[in-house]
């Protein structure tokens, strides 16, 4: 006998309607990751898995392991925890690296640095005027 | 606080963390207990800046609209993904001037902004505080720069600043 008889029906469709979720949005990031044509739309993709994709899988789990051992399981909410304040991190590194290349190359539809300062120097006059 | 309890908050969330990990009894909440105040008094010799929460009856209410924002737009990406190449859709960086000067809820809004799909932190200028994203489906700019600055960015203010 599998542990997965002693599971009731209604935690069951419960557990597999949440892994289908987190596994199908994981997955379609990734067709989003090869689909998507530059890079900075690329970063967007991956996000579906490190979301609501982590999370659907991380909710079946606590689901399905808190109703067979009758009792909270929790420590899933450390792996979201995590995966949510490490992923800018990498992400920052990416971009960053990304926008430094395309600015150094003169790549095309890169916002360049000095809009920053510009702006903030027009702004300035127009209040001062 | 006081010497011994430098970091409140960290040292009560790693006891959290302890008491997830290894499950609820007295044992693992002295273990964990001391686990926490050594890493915390540890953590004090880093002497990292100290995030101050003003308000911390607004952070439920913070969580609660970023989780369902991040939902919706899990669902629009996966729309745009699924669309393909049929669908004409333009992406491009919005520049948002912030206010919002704290460090801990600028690393919010970063994950915020990151956790989101369709919108990535791309850079931030401290010195002037703009910040740059970049937007999967773009449309409107100004809707973008409202939405950040009044959904996300006044909430922290309240709450850190």
């Amino acid at each position: 006998m599998t542990p997965l008889a002693d599971l009731p029906v209604w935690a069951a469709l419960l557990t597999g309607f949440f892994l289908i979720l987190g596994s199908a949005l994981t997955l379609l990031g990734s067709v989003g990751l090869l689909r998507f044509r530059s890079f900075y739309e690329r970063i967007h993709a991956p996000t579906l898995g490190t979301t609501w994709g982590t999370g659907g899988v991380l909710i079946a789990s606590i689901i399905f392991h808190s109703v067979l051992q009758s009792k909270p399981v929790l420590h899933e909410i450390l792996i979201a925890l995590f995966v949510t304040v490490t992923t800018p991190v990498s992400l920052m590194l990416l971009a960053r690296a990304a926008l430094y290349r395309d600015r150094s190359e003169g790549n095309d539809g890169v916002p360049p640095f000095e809009v920053a300062a510009e702006s903030q120097d027009k702004q300035r006059r127009s209040s001062g005027a | 606080m006081s010497a011994l309890l430098p970091y409140p908050l960290l040292t009560a969330s790693l006891l959290v963390m302890w008491i997830l990990l290894n499950g609820l009894s007295i044992g693992q909440v002295i273990l964990g207990g001391v686990i926490a105040l050594a890493a915390s008094l540890a953590m004090a010799a880093l002497q990292p800046a100290k995030p101050k929460i003003r308000r911390w009856d607004m952070i439920p209410q913070l969580v609660l609209t970023v989780l369902a924002d991040i939902l919706r737009s899990n669902i629009a990406v996966a729309g745009i993904i699924l669309q393909g190449g049929q669908h004409t859709r333009t992406s491009g960086f919005v520049m948002i001037p912030l206010e919002l000067r704290d460090r801990t809820g600028l690393a919010v809004l970063a994950c915020i902004i990151t956790s989101t799909p369709g919108t990535a932190w791309v850079e931030y200028h401290a010195g002037s505080g703009r910040l740059r994203i970049h937007v999967l489906d773009l449309i409107d700019q100004q809707a973008w720069i409202d939405l950040i600055k009044q959904r996300y960015e006044r909430r922290l203010m309240e709450i850190f600043e």
